[in-house]
C-alpha cells in the first residue's frame, strides 16, 4: 500500500511541475493545488498506513495511527487553501488590469 | 548600579516621548529635550570622585544568555570621559541647536534622531560586551545616516549619507568579524575578560586577523586614511550635527575602540605601526587637504580628520609601553597616551565651538565660502573671539589648551627616536617630522579661519545677507565652550587628576602604577625642543600663510586633483554596474525560469546525495496489504492528474481537481484520519466554489502555445522531479534511522485532558505552530480583500511619484 | 443575479440550520473526537456560503449584520491572547491547562482553557473563508 500511494504522489508531483512550468497563470494555480495534494499524500505515507486504529484514545485499542503527520496535514490543509485563495485572486485581479493571464504577455511580450 | 545602564535607555524612551511633546509645544521642544542630557551629565559628573578613586562600577542584566551575550554597563576612567564629552557637548548642541534650527524644520525627526544617537554612543562607550557594543555601533552609524540625511531633498545630503552609511557599516560588519575571532580564541565576549585571558593567545593565528578587523571599524568610523573622505560629505548635516557627531563623539568613537582594546592588543608589533603610522598620515594628510579648501565646514572637516589622526598616532605610540612590562621606559610610551586622552578632551573644545561659530557665520552672513566672507570682525565681535579662540588653540598657541596638548605630543613623537624594540630603527625620525609638517599646515588653516573670515576687506555686496551678530542665546553654547578653551590651559591638572589619569588606569589595566607615574602637565616646562619645534611652526607657518596665494595652485596638480573620492565613486558605480548586470541575467522575471533554478538545484542536490552515499535501500516487506477499490481508487486519480495536463476546458480542470481532492478524503478515511477527511471534504467544496467563481472572470485556459523544445524541458524536469521525489520517499520508509517522536503524544489524555490525539497536537502541543497558522490565514484573508478592493482607488495618481 | 427558486430558498433555510448544528457539534467535539476549531469554522462558513448563494449578499446581511473581516480579528486575537493569558499566569506562552470540575446539571464536566483558543482559531476560519468570498462574489 505504501509504495503504491508513494507512486501515486510521485505521478502527481511530476503533473504538479509540469503545470507549474506552464506560462498560463490558470496552470500554474492548478498545479500548486495538485502539488499540495501530492505532498499531503507524501506525509500521510511518511506515518505508515492502516496500522493501528483511529488516534483517538476514546477507542481503545493497544495501536494507534501515527497522529503527527494528520496534524501536520490538517495544517497545510488549511495553508493551502489560504494561499490557493489569494493565487486565484491574484489572478483574477491581473487579468482584470492587463486582460492577459499569460505570464509572458503580461510583461509586455505579444505572442510568438 | 543601575544608573550606568539607565544613562543608556533614558535617551531611548525620551525619544518615545518626542513627538507628542512636539504636537504639544513645537516652538518649545528644544528646551525639554536640554533636560535629558543636561540631568545624565550632572549625575556622571557625580561619579567623578569615586572613579578617581579608582573605583569602577559595572551591572550586569541577561540579554542573550545561551550565545554568552550578557548586557553588562562599565564604568571607569576612560568611559567616563567619554559620557562627559557626549552629555556634556550634548547639552551644548542641543541649546545651540535651539537657535540654529527654525520652527519650520522638522524638528521631531531632528531631536527623536539626535536622542538616538546620544543612547547609542553611550551604549557604545559603557558596554563590556563586544556584541551590545556592535549593535550600538551600528546604531550610530543609522543614526548618523539619518542626520546627515535630514535635509533629504539636497541630493549631496543623500549623496553624503549614503557614503558614511556605506564606509561606516563595512568597517563595523569588519569588526564584528573581528569581535567573534575574539570570542573564538577566548571564549568570551566581555572585553575585561578578553584583556584578562589574551596573554596566552598572542600567538594565536586569529590573533592578527582579529587586530586588523577590529582596527578596520575603528579607522572607517574615526575617519582615519585612506577612509577619511566620507567626513567632508558628511557636512551636509546640520552644523548642530557636524559638531556634536562628526567632531566631538561619534568620529571619537574608533578612538575610543582603539583606547579600549590597547589591552588585548597593545604591546604587538603590528598593532603598534598600523595605529600610529595610519594616524600620522592621517594628520598629514588632513591638514594638508585642510588648506586649500575654501568651504569652512569642508575646511574643519578635513582638520577634524587631521586631528584624530593626531590622537590616533599616540594611542599607537602608547601601545608601546605593554611591551614589556613595567619600567621607566613603558612610563616613557604611556605618557603619549596620556597626551592622547588630553588633546581628545581639547579638540572636542576648541573644535566644537570653532563649529558653531561656523554655523553662525553661515546663518548670519549668508554664506561659507572664504573667498567671499571678510570683515566680520566688526559686525560679529563675540562671534569673532571665540572663532579667535577656538583656532589659536587649534593652531598650538598660548595661552589655550591646545597649546599644552600640542606640546606634550611633539614630546611623545620625539621619544619614538629612542624607541629600541619593534625593529623601528632610523625610521623613527620620520614620525616628529610628519607631525611637524603636518603641525605646520594646520598652523595655516586656522589662520585662515581667523584672518579670511574676520579680517580684509567686508564684501557686502558678495553676501546673501546683510552680516549681523547671532542673538545672545545663540553664543551660550560657544562661549562656554570658549571659557573652557582657556579654563583647561591654566588649570590642566584639574584635568588630568580628576579624568586622565583613572582613564590611564582603564586603558593599561596591567599596569596598575602607570596613572600615577605620569608627569603633571605645565604651563611651562622651559626651552625644550619640543617648544622650538612650536616656534618652528608658528614662523614657518606664518611665512606659508603669507605666501598662500603664490602656492595654493599647486593642488591643481595632478595626483592631487584626483583624489581617494574618485576612487569610491568609480568604484561604486562599477559596482552597481556590473551587479545589476549580473542581476538582470537571472533574475530574467519569468516564473518558469525561477522554478527551473529551484527544481535544478533540488534535483542536483538530492540526486547527487543519493548517488555519494551510495544506493537507496528499500524495504517493501513492511507494507500493508492492497484491497481491489484501493487500486481502483488509485487509479482514477492517476489518471485524473494526467489528464489535467491536456485538458482544454476550465470546468474540466476544476473537475479533475475536485476528484482528486475527494479522493484524498477518500484516502484519509481508509486511513484513519477521520479529521483530515472531514476537513479535506469542506475545504475541496469551498475551494472548488471559490475556483467557480474566480473561472467565471477568467478566460478559457487555452491550449499551450509553447514551442515543442520548451515542453520537452518541461516534461523532462517534471518527470525527474517526480522520480526523485518517489524513490527519496521509498528510501526513506526502507530505512529506520530515528525513533519515532509520536509515542510522546499517546499520553494526550493525561497531559492535556484530551482524547483526539490529533487536535491535542494542534491545540496543545504545537499551539504556536496553529496560532501562527491562523494568523496566516488571517493574512490571505486581508490580501484577498485588498487586492480585490484596490482598484477603486487606482485612478487619478501614479504610485511611482 | 437574482435566482428565484422557492424549493431551493425553503430547503436552504433548513439544511442551514442543520449545517450550522452539526459545525457547532463538531467544534465542540473536537477535545475528545473527530471535529475541533478548524473544522467546526469550515463548516460553519460553508453554511453562511451556501446563504450567500442561494439568497443575495443584501438580503444576507440585512439579517446577519456582521463584518467578517473583524470577525477574522478577533478570532486571531483570541488565539493569540490566550496564549499572552498563560504568561500573566506566569506559564510559558500558549500554555494549556485543563481542570475537571463538577457542575449542577452536566456533572463532571472538564474545561480546558484549549476551548478559548479553539474558539479563535474557529472564528478566524469563519471570518476569513467568508471574506474572501464575499469580496470576490461583491467584484462582480
Amino acid at each position: 500500500m505504501e509504495t503504491l500511494i508513494t507512486i501515486l504522489a510521485g505521478v502527481l508531483v511530476t503533473v504538479a511541475v509540469y503545470l507549474l512550468l506552464s506560462r498560463s497563470i490558470i496552470r500554474i494555480i492548478l498545479g500548486s493545488a495538485v502539488l499540495s495534494h501530492a505532498v499531503h499524500l507524501l506525509l500521510m505515507v511518511m506515518g505508515g498506513l492502516k496500522k493501528g486504529s483511529v488516534p483517538l484514545l476514546g477507542e481503545v485499542s493497544d495501536r494507534y495511527t501515527d497522529a503527527l503527520p494528520q496534524a501536520l496535514i490538517l495544517t497545510a490543509i488549511v495553508i493551502s487553501f489560504a494561499v490557493t485563495a489569494f493565487l486565484l485572486v491574484l489572478a483574477y485581479r491581473t487579468y482584470q488590469e492587463t486582460g492577459s493571464d499569460d505570464l509572458r504577455e503580461m510583461r509586455g511580450f505579444t505572442d510568438e | 548600579m543601575l544608573t550606568i545602564t539607565l544613562a543608556i535607555f533614558i535617551p531611548f524612551l525620551a525619544a518615545l516621548f518626542v513627538p507628542s511633546i512636539y504636537k504639544w509645544k513645537p516652538d518649545k521642544i528644544g528646551w525639554f529635550i536640554l533636560i535629558i542630557p543636561l540631568v545624565l551629565f550632572i549625575s556622571l559628573v557625580r561619579f567623578i570622585p569615586r572613579v578617581a578613586g579608582g573605583e569602577t562600577i559595572s551591572h550586569t542584566f541577561d540579554w542573550i544568555p545561551s550565545a554568552n551575550i550578557y548586557f553588562t554597563t562599565y564604568l571607569d576612567g576612560l568611559s567616563l570621559i567619554f559620557g562627559l564629552l557626549i552629555t556634556g557637548v550634548g547639552s551644548l548642541v542641543i541649546l545651540y541647536s535651539i537657535y540654529y534650527l527654525t520652527a519650520r524644520e522638522s524638528l521631531s525627526h531632528f531631536y527623536v534622531y539626535l536622542l538616538m544617537f546620544m543612547g547609542a554612543m553611550l551604549g557604545v562607550v559603557f558596554s563590556d560586551n563586544m556584541m551590545v557594543l556592535y549593535v550600538f555601533w551600528e546604531l550610530t552609524s543609522i543614526s548618523s545616516f539619518l542626520l546627515i540625511a535630514f535635509w533629504y531633498h539636497r541630493k549631496q545630503s543623500r549623496y553624503g549619507a549614503q557614503k558614511s552609511m556605506l564606509i561606516t557599516v563595512s568597517g563595523g560588519v569588519a569588526m564584528l568579524a573581528g569581535f567573534i575571532m575574539l570570542y573564538a580564541m577566548t571564549g568570551s565576549f566581555s572585553i575585561r575578560e578578553n584583556i584578562a585571558m589574551i596573554g596566552e593567545f598572542t600567538n594565536h593565528a586569529l590573533f592578527v586577523p582579529a587586530m586588523i578587523l577590529v582596527l578596520l571599524g575603528a579607522f572607517t568610523k574615526s575617519a582615519q586614511f585612506p577612509f577619511h573622505i566620507w567626513l567632508p560629505d558628511a557636512m551636509e548635516a546640520p552644523t548642530p550635527v557636524s559638531a556634536y557627531l562628526h567632531s566631538a563623539t561619534m568620529v571619537k568613537a574608533g578612538i575610543y575602540l582603539v583606547a579600549r582594546f590597547t589591552g588585548i592588543f597593545g604591546g604587538d608589533a603590528v598593532w603598534f605601526y598600523t595605529v600610529s603610522i595610519v594616524g600620522i598620515f592621517t594628520l598629514f594628510w588632513g591638514s594638508f587637504n585642510a588648506v586649500r579648501q575654501t568651504d569652512l565646514k569642508a575646511l574643519l572637516a578635513y582638520s577634524t580628520i587631521s586631528q584624530l589622526g593626531l590622537v590616533m598616532s599616540l594611542f599607537g605610540l602608547g601601545s608601546a609601553a605593554l611591551h614589556e612590562g613595567y619600567s621607566d621606559q613603558s612610563v616613557l610610551y604611556a605618557q603619549a597616551t596620556f597626551a592622547a586622552l588630553f588633546h581628545l578632551i581639547n579638540h572636542s573644545t576648541f573644535k566644537g565651538a570653532l563649529f558653531m561659530v561656523v554655523g553662525i557665520v553661515d546663518l548670519n552672513a549668508g554664506t561659507r565660502d572664504v573667498r567671499r566672507l571678510g570683515g566680520l570682525m566688526a559686525l560679529m565681535p563675540v562671534t569673532f573671539t571665540i572663532a579667535l579662540i577656538g583656532s589659536f588653540s587649534m593652531a598650538g598657541l598660548p595661552p589655550f589648551n591646545g597649546f599644552l596638548s600640542k606640546e606634550m605630543f611633539f614630546e611623545a613623537m620625539l621619544t619614538v627616536r629612542h624607541l629600541e624594540f619593534f625593529s623601528i630603527g632610523s625610521w623613527g625620525i620620520l614620525f616628529p617630522i610628519l607631525a611637524w609638517v603636518g603641525s605646520i599646515f594646520t598652523f595655516v588653516y586656522s589662520m585662515i579661519i581667523v584672518f579670511q573670515t574676520f579680517f580684509g576687506a567686508h564684501q557686502p555686496e558678495r553676501l546673501d545677507r546683510e552680516a549681523h551678530e547671532a542673538p545672545m542665546g545663540m553664543l551660550i553654547a560657544p562661549s562656554i565652550l570658549g571659557l573652557l578653551v582657556v579654563a583647561v590651559f591654566f588649570f590642566p591638572n584639574v584635568v588630568g587628576d580628576y579624568l586622565l589619569r583613572p582613564a590611564m588606569s582603564a586603558i593599561y589595566p596591567s599596569l596598575p602604577n602607570i596613572a600615577g607615574a605620569m608627569k603633571s602637565i605645565k604651563i611651562w616646562h622651559g626651552p625644550n625642543l619640543a617648544l622650538w619645534m612650536t616656534v618652528g611652526v608658528v614662523v614657518i607657518g606664518f611665512l606659508l600663510y603669507a605666501s598662500l596665494k603664490y602656492w595654493r595652485s599647486m593642488y591643481k596638480v595632478g595626483p592631487f586633483r584626483w583624489g581617494l573620492d574618485s576612487v569610491y565613486n568609480g568604484a561604486l558605480s562599477m559596482m552597481e554596474r556590473s551587479s545589476t548586470v549580473l542581476t538582470n541575467r537571472y533574475m530574467t522575471g519569468y516564473l518558469r525560469h525561477y522554478l527551473i533554478y529551484i527544481f535544478g538545484i533540488f534535483l542536483i542536490l538530492t540526486a547527487g546525495t543519493l548517488v555519494l552515499v551510495g544506493g537507496v535501500p528499500f524495504d517493501f516487506s513492511n507494507d500493508s496489504s492492497i484491497t481491489v477499490n484501493e487500486y481502483i481508487l488509485v487509479f482514477g486519480m492517476m489518471v485524473a492528474g494526467v489528464l489535467m495536463i491536456f485538458v482544454s476546458s476550465r470546468v474540466t480542470a476544476i473537475l479533475l481537481n475536485g476528484v482528486l481532492g475527494y479522493s484524498i478524503a477518500l484516502f484519509f478515511v481508509i486511513f484513519r484520519a477521520p479529521d483530515l477527511a472531514l476537513t479535506q471534504i469542506v475545504i475541496e467544496t469551498v475551494t472548488t466554489a471559490l475556483f467557480l467563481l474566480c473561472f467565471y472572470f477568467l478566460p478559457e485556459v487555452k491550449k499551450e502555445r509553447v514551442k515543442r523544445p520548451a515542453k520537452i524541458v518541461n516534461l523532462l524536469i517534471a518527470i525527474s522531479v517526480g522520480t526523485l521525489v518517489t524513490v527519496i520517499a521509498l528510501a526513506v520508509q526502507g530505512s529506520n534511522m530515528f525513533d519515532s517522536i509520536s509515542i510522546y503524544f499517546e499520553n494526550a489524555y493525561e497531559l492535556t485532558g484530551g482524547k483526539n490525539i490529533v487536535n491535542t497536537i494542534l491545540g496543545d502541543f504545537r499551539a504556536f505552530d496553529t496560532m501562527l497558522e491562523v494568523v496566516v490565514l488571517f493574512i490571505a484573508g486581508i490580501g484577498v480583500y485588498t487586492l480585490v478592493k484596490l482598484k477603486s482607488r487606482k485612478e487619478g495618481r501614479d504610485v511611482e511619484d | 443575479m437574482k435566482i428565484n427558486d422557492v424549493i431551493l430558498r425553503t430547503i436552504t433555510k433548513l439544511v442551514v440550520f442543520i449545517i450550522l448544528t452539526f459545525g457547532v457539534e463538531l467544534f465542540l467535539a473536537g477535545h475528545n473526537d473527530p471535529g475541533g476549531g478548524f473544522i467546526g469554522g469550515l463548516v460553519l462558513s460553508s453554511a453562511l456560503v451556501l446563504l450567500f448563494l442561494v439568497y443575495d449578499i443584501e438580503t444576507v446581511q440585512k439579517g446577519i449584520p456582521v463584518d467578517f473581516k473583524k470577525v477574522a480579528a478577533v478570532g486571531v486575537l483570541f488565539a493569540v491572547g490566550t496564549g499572552l493569558g498563560a504568561v500573566a499566569f506566569g506559564a510559558e506562552f500558549l500554555t494549556q491547562t485543563f481542570e475537571v470540575f463538577h457542575l449542577p446539571v452536566f456533572g463532571d464536566t472538564e474545561l480546558a482553557t484549549v476551548l478559548l483558543f479553539e474558539v479563535g482559531v474557529a472564528l478566524t476560519v469563519v471570518g476569513t473563508v467568508v471574506t474572501i468570498i464575499l469580496s470576490i462574489s461583491e467584484d462582480v
